[in-house]
């Protein structure tokens, strides 16, 4: 039962990411590329805990906690810079 | 017990990767950046906090429970702060669209200090001063 689970979640962790992709590939301001790359972060974070419920591990919790920090740090940055060169 | 268990992981993984599901969706067909960071958020909070019970529930341990807290704690503070500095700096340079909003009540405040119309120059704010209200 766990494997059908499995595959639907991949499915729309997948189809989430295609979505976030084509909002960075399209997206009018360097703010909406910011936001869709977060929400990738976080579904790149999802499958690595996906993938421990399949493999039955823990070895990749701190890959997790290390991407909730990045995906933080990366969208206050950007934005602290793009505020920053506008008001020059 | 444990088809009972099992079926509450598969409920919640599902629903918590349904999250990032609609995120993406809303990010695709929300018309301007500040409804998009509203369909942002929602895999930051609520779908981790699905996605890790279905984790601790599945792997029967109590060891990875403090860990997935601190992730989740982690988002739960950062997330705000985050949003907080995109949507200023949108707002800021003009990146997020202002004749879609209802009401603007920055925008009072910004006149004021600036004494001007807002045209995207530094409004400079004045620290501590109380009686900017009227």
């Amino acid at each position: 039962m766990l494997d059908i689970v499995i595959w639907i979640c991949g499915i729309m962790l997948g189809l989430g990411a295609v979505a976030c992709l084509v909002r960075v590939a399209k997206g009018p301001s360097i703010l909406d590329r910011v936001l869709a790359l977060d929400v990738m972060l976080l579904i790149i974070s999802a499958a690595l805990c996906l993938e421990m419920v399949l493999h039955k591990h823990t070895d990749y919790l701190l890959f997790v906690v290390a991407a909730c920090m990045l995906g933080f740090i990366g969208s206050v940055t950007v934005s602290r810079f793009v505020s920053d060169q506008r008001n020059a | 017990m444990e088809i009972f268990l099992d079926v509450l992981v598969a409920v919640l993984l599902i629903l918590g990767c349904l999250m990032s599901l609609i995120a993406g969706i809303g990010l695709l067909t929300f018309p301007d950046m500040l409804t998009r960071m509203h369909a942002a958020t929602k895999p930051q909070v609520l779908g981790f906090l699905l996605i890790f019970a279905g984790l601790a529930i599945y792997l029967r341990s109590w060891a990875v429970v403090p860990v997935l807290v601190l992730a989740w704690g982690m988002q739960l503070l950062t997330a705000p702060v985050s949003a907080h500095m995109i949507g200023r700096s949108g707002y800021r340079t003009k990146h997020a669209a202002k004749e879609t909003l209802f009401s603007d009540e920055l925008s009072h405040v910004v006149n004021k200090v600036n004494g001007t119309p807002p045209t995207g120059t530094t409004p400079v704010s004045k620290t501590g001063s109380p009686d900017e209200q009227d």
